[in-house]
């Protein structure tokens, strides 16, 4: 592991990839799903479609 | 004329907890390229560097709606600790848990094994033992001193420094010598020590 923190080439490399758009929706999707409620102090989440 | 004002991270995550979520969108877009090539370059599979980015941009979610983030002005710094940890985790899990592949004919032997030696591995590795304790003989005085001390009585250097009167970094080199030195006599006599 230690290798590959010590790896500039490798990051240099793996900057010109991206997420797949599947992945970057999915994220996008759970945000607009995602609620949170606060009760008093209490916080809740609840996914909501 | 005036040119368009680039939005600011700052101003992007606020109007994000505000509820724009076309906000977030933006600082996914701006980051991925960083963020996802860190991961990929720790981790080096594509398919679990996005599921470490899709945690890493969950728990930023969470954050950020909770009105939990308080790193006004530092959100990439702050994301890429959250991915690094991730990563680190990642390496903790996988290291935990053994690998197998996902083979029809799947042999459990694969996973586990009987670590106990068998009679013939058994005799072997004595016979190396012992191999090895007769070659000390070759070895200088002080060196065969503290193989014997560290490998056979298993004293930690700071006793052999002690016991033998020295300092802690003679007797560390010592060892290294004792072993540079073994190395060279099983060479130079050409004997096989191990199993195969």
């Amino acid at each position: 592991m230690t290798n590959l923190y010590l790896n500039p080439s490798l990051e240099r490399k793996a900057k010109k990839v991206e997420p797949s758009k599947e992945c970057v929706n999915f994220l996008l999707d759970y945000s607009k799903s995602l609620k949170i409620i606060n009760y008093k102090n209490l916080q809740f989440e609840s996914i909501q479609n | 004329m005036n040119t368009p004002r680039t939005i600011t991270e700052a101003e992007l995550v606020k109007s994000y907890i505000n509820g724009n979520e076309h906000a977030l969108s933006q600082l996914i877009n701006r980051h991925k390229h960083k963020i996802f090539g860190f991961i990929i370059s720790k981790i080096q599979d594509r398919d679990l560097a996005e599921d470490v980015f899709q945690d890493t941009f969950i728990k930023v979610i969470r954050t950020l709606k909770r009105g939990k983030y308080n790193e006004e002005g530092k959100f990439l710094p702050w994301v890429m600790r959250i991915a690094h940890n991730l990563v680190i985790d990642h390496f903790r899990k996988s290291n935990r848990m053994p690998k197998f592949d996902t083979k029809s004919d799947f042999d459990i032997f694969s996973v586990i094994k009987d670590e106990d030696l068998n009679a013939e591995s058994s005799i072997i590795k004595n016979q190396i033992e012992s191999d090895v304790k007769s070659l000390l003989v070759e070895l200088p005085e002080d060196q065969r001193e503290v193989l014997e001390m560290r490998i056979y009585n298993e004293y930690s250097f700071k006793e052999i420094a002690y016991k033998t009167d020295v300092s802690i970094n003679t007797a560390l080199g010592r060892m290294r010598y004792a072993l540079i030195n073994l190395r060279k006599i099983i060479d130079e006599k050409n004997i096989i020590l191990t199993e195969k």
